[in-house]
């Protein structure tokens, strides 16, 4: 389980986020929406403790991740998966190197474990003889499913997703939604997901967040959101037309 | 003005935390000996060819001109291979070559850890708990301080040697009277001396750009302000230390 508990950030004079309390189960997608500018990119990198926080806390099942020191944070981070928006593959290594590397740092596996357990990632994300290929000669949903592989080959206790719809056509969305999905709730992972597609919100959803000004605006699930009075939370779900023509 | 001093301590504190948690003990052996050996390849021998051609012809150049400026009876001619060994040891292939490396090399560390900053591996290999700043910046700084002194010794061979050829071709010195000037009173601690300045242009060389790309903040257009900024920044450097280093050394 993750917490949050009342994160507060300020660049300057400039309050990001007010006050934010959050959690996120294990076997359970939890879904932060809200527009570009509001807070959630700024929220996760605090999560994974790559900003530091004005004020609040942050547990991983109990454990306070802000107030360790950098070697205790790197244990937990070894239980940490992350897919970036753009996907962060190493370019000067292959696919089947990126995903390796986890292995090669932090275990004593031999080069033939190692090289069993890429494939089995590879093939858990439906890719198939790209091993050998550099992240410029895939395409924008292969890299997504790579950084899913590179995630999850530590076998980690939580994810977490920085939009990773961004960029992709809706089918392969759609795939790389079901993939988080499944993902999560075959390993039991704690998943956080960050994202402006209200696809995601309907199709992987557990649980919803809604930020608004650095605030946490709205709670509650996915099928909830559509009945929301919230003027902020209708606004923001407004603009896809799918879902206008759900509440019609 | 204030607020100039305090961006430099600023820029100077920042340098010193980073290079100190880049020299921290490597997470794997040998993922570091592999990293080590691929930067000893990519920086070394990837400037092998440039620093030999510059060498040869700075070292024709040298000769022709002091051949030139010693057209006198009183001047033995050996003189000139004398000048061109004297000042190919003490400063052309010490600083002109480590100059030119920190454009070829500095450019090329900043831009690469610039691109890997801004697009996000490196925040990836923070959050896998590895140490970004030892993995990326301690195997290029060790394999710069490794391979550079080599690199010099190469240019100061091929100094000579395109002087020897150039001089010969060009009818200004004879070859043996070039020859005899090269062995007259060679001091050893010369040497010394180039490749203590090597040493430290090494670690100038290797450690500012990786500072700049370390900390780029934006897109594609900021790596390439801060690879440019790295390549002034440590070619600045290198002008300052090779001027305390020489008031400390030689006087």
């Amino acid at each position: 389980m993750i917490e949050a508990r009342n994160i507060s950030k300020s660049f300057g004079n400039k309050e990001v986020l007010k006050n934010i309390s959050i959690v996120g189960e294990q076997g359970k997608t939890t879904l932060v929406i809200g527009g570009s500018g509001h807070g959630k990119t700024v929220l996760m990198r605090i999560l994974v403790g790559l900003e530091e926080v004005s004020s609040g806390a942050v547990f991983y099942d109990s454990r306070n991740f802000l107030e360790m020191k950098l070697d205790q944070r790197k244990a937990i981070r070894k239980e940490m998966g992350m897919l970036f928006q753009g996907a962060a593959l190493f370019d000067s290594l292959t696919v089947e190197e990126n995903i390796m590397f986890p292995l090669s740092m932090f275990t004593d596996n031999t080069e033939e474990e190692k090289l069993e357990r890429v494939n089995f990632c590879l093939h858990r994300v439906n890719l198939e003889n790209v091993n050998h290929l550099y992240p410029s000669e895939i395409s924008g949903g292969m890299k997504k499913r790579v950084g899913i592989a590179r995630a999850i080959v530590m076998s980690p206790k939580y994810l977490f997703c920085d939009e990773p719809n961004s960029g992709l056509d809706p089918l392969t969305s759609v795939i790389i939604d079901e993939l988080i999905k499944e993902i999560t709730a075959e390993y039991h992972i704690t998943t956080l997901l960050n994202t402006h597609d209200m696809n995601s919100v309907m199709n992987i959803g557990d649980k919803v967040i809604f930020m608004y000004k650095g605030q946490k605006w709205w709670e509650g699930s996915s099928q909830n959101i559509l009945h929301s009075d919230n003027k902020e939370v209708t606004e923001f779900i407004g603009t896809a037309k799918m879902l206008k023509e759900l509440r019609k | 003005m204030l607020k100039y001093i305090s961006n430099t301590f600023f820029h100077i504190g920042r340098y010193y935390t980073l290079i100190i948690r880049s020299f921290a003990k490597p997470e794997k052996k040998n993922v570091f000996k592999k990293r080590f050996f691929y930067e000893v390849d990519s920086l070394g021998i990837g400037s092998l060819p440039i620093v030999m051609i510059i060498s040869l012809f700075m070292g024709a150049v040298i000769t022709i001109q002091a051949a030139f400026g010693f057209e006198s009876p009183w001047i033995p001619l050996y003189a000139v291979g004398l000048t061109a060994r004297d000042s190919i040891i003490l400063e052309f292939a010490p600083t002109l070559v480590s100059l030119i490396l920190a454009g070829k090399i500095g450019s090329s560390i900043a831009s690469e850890i610039g691109t890997m900053r801004v697009s996000e591996q490196i925040d990836a290999l923070e959050i896998m708990g590895v140490n970004s700043a030892s993995h990326l910046i301690f195997p290029k700084i060790l394999a710069a301080l490794f391979i550079n002194p080599f690199l010099i010794i190469i240019s100061m061979f091929s100094g000579i040697v395109g002087g020897w050829i150039f001089g010969t071709l060009t009818g200004v010195v004879a070859p043996d009277e070039y020859i005899y000037g090269i062995q007259y009173d060679f001091r050893t601690y010369n040497v010394v001396y180039a490749l203590i300045k090597t040493v430290v242009f090494a670690f100038i060389i290797s450690s500012v750009p990786a500072y700049h790309g370390y900390f780029t903040k934006g897109g594609a257009l900021e790596v390439g302000k801060s690879s440019t900024t790295a390549v002034v920044y440590s070619s600045l450097l290198i002008l300052t230390f090779n001027f305390i280093l020489t008031q400390l050394l030689l006087s």
